[in-house]
């Protein structure tokens, strides 16, 4: 961070807006590999920019009962969300963000974009609002432990909580089967699902009252705050597709030392490797109905067995501390 | 040495306050808290020159017991805690000042409460087991009149007997410690203690008595029971001062003994903090979202807290013994920081809570809503707290967090296997105790300030004085200033660190930028603050500017969407209660054994359906009300031996005599 701290600005800011850019692809991917599996035509590939645009261009109506904090809440929650996103390493490990906050920082800058929309849900005073608020907070409270679970196994792994680091480590170490880390991929997949109110934790697309958790906390906004709300949700997608890249594939990842080149390389790699993301996870949300409420605390619990046994084994196979 | 007769003075000025205040009615009461405040200042600003500077004062006076006398000493800890207890003071004082002189001022209140703040100040002066006790005394006794000052309410008076019990018990059991430190010689002094740490047998008892005078006081489970009733029973800003600062004091009496005078550690002293406070972070809130009181929600969260703290003390104790100052000086930070921003916040809480106990007159959160609109600066502030009491960046309290998290990774490193198996299952308690907060205080904020008003007082809410907004807008802004620039408070904590653990956090600057928080190694972990939010204003401006130069700005306003089925009544919104029902299907029917029954009326019937829940606190059952039980059943038995004839009363000393007798003759 010396001689071309302008570059590392502007990979830097690159990165921003190009994870800003690509997150309405990456759903519009989701949305047609399912349709296709159905047999359905699907949207166009852009129908997520196409929305966002339609809801700029539409005015927003706000209920009479709302506070400043519902009309705040969505420029808040946008920039959070982006700002976390930023700071999951994508197409290398050395850009200026990494050092600025860890993996714990990271789940909590989500934790802060989740606690404001749940209060925006509860602002206007509706059922709906509160129904989707406290069943949010409810699936919060198991995912997030097991989050931490497998953020701490990582970071015992690698000896660092900085996510650039963790990558960097595995770019480094030579490939290999451990179990600790394959039961945290598989509780970090869950938590994931469950974080992007994906099936079968939640449905994105239904409308059905009952079943409903992230649509219920924003079923007021409309227009640009709607809008600001949809981008940040792509925005989490992303985010998680990116960490789970980061951390279990993060071949083809420019290491802290790699010129414009290695960016461009690593760029071409996390864009390949984020929309097969997107198509796996179709693939999934087709092959799975999504569940109950009452039936979540013990899908999200097997994120959190899965992350304190992998934690458990990497506490017992230590030394990398030492 | 000029500070310490400052620190005299202005706690001589606290009991000219006591005094005068029981000698004044009416209005003149009024003048209590400006002196206060102007005392707070100045013991604050001696401690903070303390703590600064590094150095130590002490002073020995002719006064209290013989061949004693009393022992004062200012060292980098107690400085530390000073200032936390000062702060708490002065915002508590500054809410005072807005009270209204001709209804909310008596006699009950004002003189006690002066009191109670040199009491507190006392505590962490007292450099001899008997002004520690003394003093001690004073602030749990204070503390209880100010408890039971309503005491024409029966919830009151059944808070404060608890209260008066569990101190008794608490300040038995340090009794207890400092007889165990003081060894067979008797050295009462802490300095005589320092000189001669017990052997370890006594030691593990001197553990034992200070967690349970200590954890009695700031609400370890399992003897938390008192708190959640006697702190919001108290007057708000005296709730804010138990709640905010009394428990420092007694965390302050834990690190005293287990970190000073009890010399070295051995590793296993670590297990029983470490434990009791993961269950009590996560009972604490366990209690908090369930409960539907808006002031013993904040008592439970207290409870939550010094959980937290109490983790971090043990694994700084058992980082300590095995001679890792580092990942120890990272612990000890996390909870002496933690305790600080922790008494901001709850004080900052208390004080909201005590304004809208003061607009509506209820602190019942299914009587609140849509506060934000009638009490706009109370409800900012409020939410300031509420965010960084569930550990959200870039607040105060996920400064602590985050650096207890570090310290949790370092536990690897530990040689002994219980501490292993232990660790993993603290971090995952200490996360789900996080998610916990985030939970409960959305919920808090959402039913009583969000929404529309439940009942007519709510509706007809008005903001506080402008002296209770200075207060809860001063300790907002700490809230803030402490998130942001938490990597200064750490470096201000080197000389406590250095004394208590030996080792320090990497000097500020050798992160990436001045106002990095550093763990360990910049490599290793860095959180800094400041960018994170430079970074988030950043973006969130952008967003507001181009989404306004893009978008139609049109904004119309209407009624409520809700699935094409608004309902006018307030009656339909979430309450407090249905906000937690999903938590407590998860975690209430294992930790409360909680059981909700429904009873519908037959279709075609009118009458409104019942819905019951039933909650089994089996904490109290086993540990509180058995013994209970159990005392009040022997002493009914006793009491037949009042009522005996002399010849009976005869024969029971005889009997007793030939006893003793016969035990001397074993024995000798």
């Amino acid at each position: 961070m010396t001689g071309d701290l302008l570059v590392q600005f502007l990979a830097q800011g690159a990165q921003m807006t190009f994870v800003l850019l690509i997150a309405p692809l990456a759903v519009g991917v989701v949305r047609r590999v399912k349709a296709r599996l159905m047999r359905r035509q699907g949207p166009p590939l852009l129908q997520g920019y196409f929305d966002l645009a339609k809801l700029l261009r539409k005015e927003s109506v706000i209920a009479e009962s709302a506070s400043w904090l519902f009309r705040s809440a969505p420029y808040l929650i946008f920039a959070l969300t982006w700002v976390a996103a930023a700071l999951v390493p994508s197409f290398a490990s050395g850009l200026m963000f990494n050092w600025a906050a860890d993996v714990v920082a990271l789940v909590a800058l989500l934790g802060a974009a989740r606690a404001l929309l749940a209060l925006a849900g509860m602002d206007v005073g509706t059922s709906f609002g509160g129904i989707g608020s406290s069943r949010e907070m409810m699936i919060a409270t198991l995912a997030e432990p097991a989050m931490m679970l497998i953020v701490l196994t990582l970071a015992i792994a690698a000896g660092t909580t900085r996510l650039a680091g963790v990558a960097d480590f595995f770019l480094a170490e030579p490939f290999a089967v451990r179990v600790s880390l394959a039961l945290s991929l598989v509780a970090l997949v869950i938590v994931a699902l469950a974080e992007n109110a994906r099936i079968p934790v939640d449905n994105p697309v239904t409308h059905l009252e009952l079943t409903m958790v992230h649509e219920a906390m924003v079923l007021e906004y409309s227009g640009r705050h709607l809008a600001l709300i949809e981008a940040a949700s792509h925005l989490k997608l992303v985010l998680y597709i990116s960490l789970l890249i980061c951390l279990f594939a993060p071949f083809g990842m420019a290491p802290a030392s790699a010129g414009v080149t290695g960016w461009l390389i690593g760029l071409a790699a996390w864009t390949a490797k984020l929309l097969f993301g997107a198509a796996l996870l179709g693939l999934w949300e087709v092959s799975i109905a999504k569940m109950r409420v009452f039936r979540l605390p013990d899908f999200v619990g097997i994120a959190f067995v899965f992350g304190f046994l992998a934690i458990l084994l990497a506490f017992l196979t230590r030394g990398v501390f030492a | 040495m000029p500070e310490l007769s400052a620190s005299g003075a202005a706690l001589g000025a606290l009991a000219a306050a006591a005094v005068f205040a029981t000698l004044v009615r009416g209005a003149a009461l009024a003048l209590v808290y400006p002196l206060c405040a102007v005392a707070a200042l100045v013991l604050g600003a001696v401690d903070l020159r303390v703590l600064l500077t590094g150095t130590e004062l002490t002073q020995q006076l002719p006064i209290g017991l013989p061949t004693i006398g009393l022992h004062l000493r200012l060292d980098s800890l107690s400085a530390f805690f000073g200032i936390v207890v000062n702060g708490g003071i002065l915002a508590a004082s500054v809410y005072g000042m807005g009270f209204d002189r001709a209804k909310e001022l008596t006699r009950r209140v004002e003189p006690l409460f002066p009191l109670f703040a040199a009491a507190m100040n006392l505590v962490l002066l007292a450099d001899d087991a008997y002004a520690f006790l003394f003093s001690w005394e004073l602030m749990s006794l204070a503390s209880w009149a100010l408890v039971v000052a309503r005491h024409t309410d029966p919830e009151s008076r059944r808070a404060a007997h608890l209260y008066l019990v569990m101190a008794a018990i608490g300040t038995a059991a340090l009794l207890f410690a400092f007889g165990g430190l003081a060894g067979p010689a008797g050295g009462y002094a802490f300095d005589t203690m320092r000189g001669h740490p017990p052997q370890p047998m006594v030691a593990a008892v001197v553990l034992a008595a200070a967690l349970i005078g200590c954890g009695s006081k700031g609400g370890l489970v399992p003897l938390h029971a008192w708190l959640p009733l006697a702190h919001p029973a108290a007057p708000s800003h005296v709730s804010a001062l138990m709640s905010g600062v009394m428990t420092k004091v007694a965390i302050y009496g834990f690190v005293r003994i287990a970190f000073d005078l009890l010399g070295p550690p051995a590793w296993w002293w670590a297990l029983p903090p470490i434990i009791l406070g993961a269950l009590t972070a996560v009972l604490g809130l366990l209690y908090a979202v369930l409960d539907r009181d808006l002031k013993r929600v904040l008592a439970y969260s207290t409870i939550e807290n010094v959980g937290v703290i109490f983790v971090a003390l043990g694994l700084a104790l058992a980082f300590r013994a095995n001679g890792q100052h580092e990942a120890a000086a990272v612990a000890m930070a996390a909870a002496l920081l933690h305790a600080l921003n922790h008494s901001w916040f709850k004080s900052l809480l208390f004080l909201g809570a005590g304004a809208v106990l003061h607009a509506t007159g209820r602190r019942d959160l299914d009587g609140l809503g849509g506060l934000i609109h009638r009490m706009p600066r109370t409800a900012a502030f409020f939410l300031v707290g509420a965010l960084a009491a569930s550990a959200l960046p870039p607040l105060n309290g996920f400064v602590s967090e985050w650096l207890l998290f570090q310290a949790v990774i370092a536990a690897p490193a530990l040689p002994q296997a219980a501490l292993h198996f232990a660790s993993p299952a603290i971090g995952a308690m200490l996360a789900l105790a996080a998610a916990l907060a985030a939970a409960c205080f959305v919920r808090v904020y959402g039913t009583a300030f969000l929404g529309r008003p439940r009942s007519a007082e709510a509706a007809q809410a008005h903001d506080v004085p402008l002296a209770q907004q200075i207060a809860m807008g001063g300790l907002a802004f700490l809230c803030v200033l402490g998130g942001l620039l938490g990597s200064v408070l750490a470096t201000a904590l080197a000389p406590v660190l250095g004394d208590l653990v030996g080792g320090g956090l990497p000097r500020a600057g050798s992160g990436p930028t001045v106002f990095s928080l550093v763990a360990f190694d910049p490599a290793r972990s860095v959180y800094d603050a400041p960018v994170i939010a430079l970074f988030v204003a950043i973006a969130s401006l952008t967003t507001l500017v181009v989404v306004h130069r893009l978008s139609a700005r049109r904004t119309r306003r209407g009624p409520a969407w809700d699935c094409g089925f608004p309902d006018p009544s307030p009656a339909t919104q979430y309450t407090a209660s249905s906000f937690a029902q999903p938590l407590r299907r998860v975690y209430g029917t294992a930790v409360f054994a909680a059981q909700e029954t429904v009873v519908m009326p037959p279709p075609g019937d009118s009458q409104p359906a019942r819905f019951s829940v039933v909650l089994v606190d089996h904490v109290w059952r086993a540990l509180y009300a058995a013994p209970g039980r159990a005392v009040l059943g022997l002493s009914k038995r006793l009491n037949a031996l009042q009522f005996l004839s002399i010849r009976r009363y005869l024969v029971l000393m005889f009997a007793a005599l030939v006893i003793l007798l016969a035990i001397a003759a074993v024995t000798t």
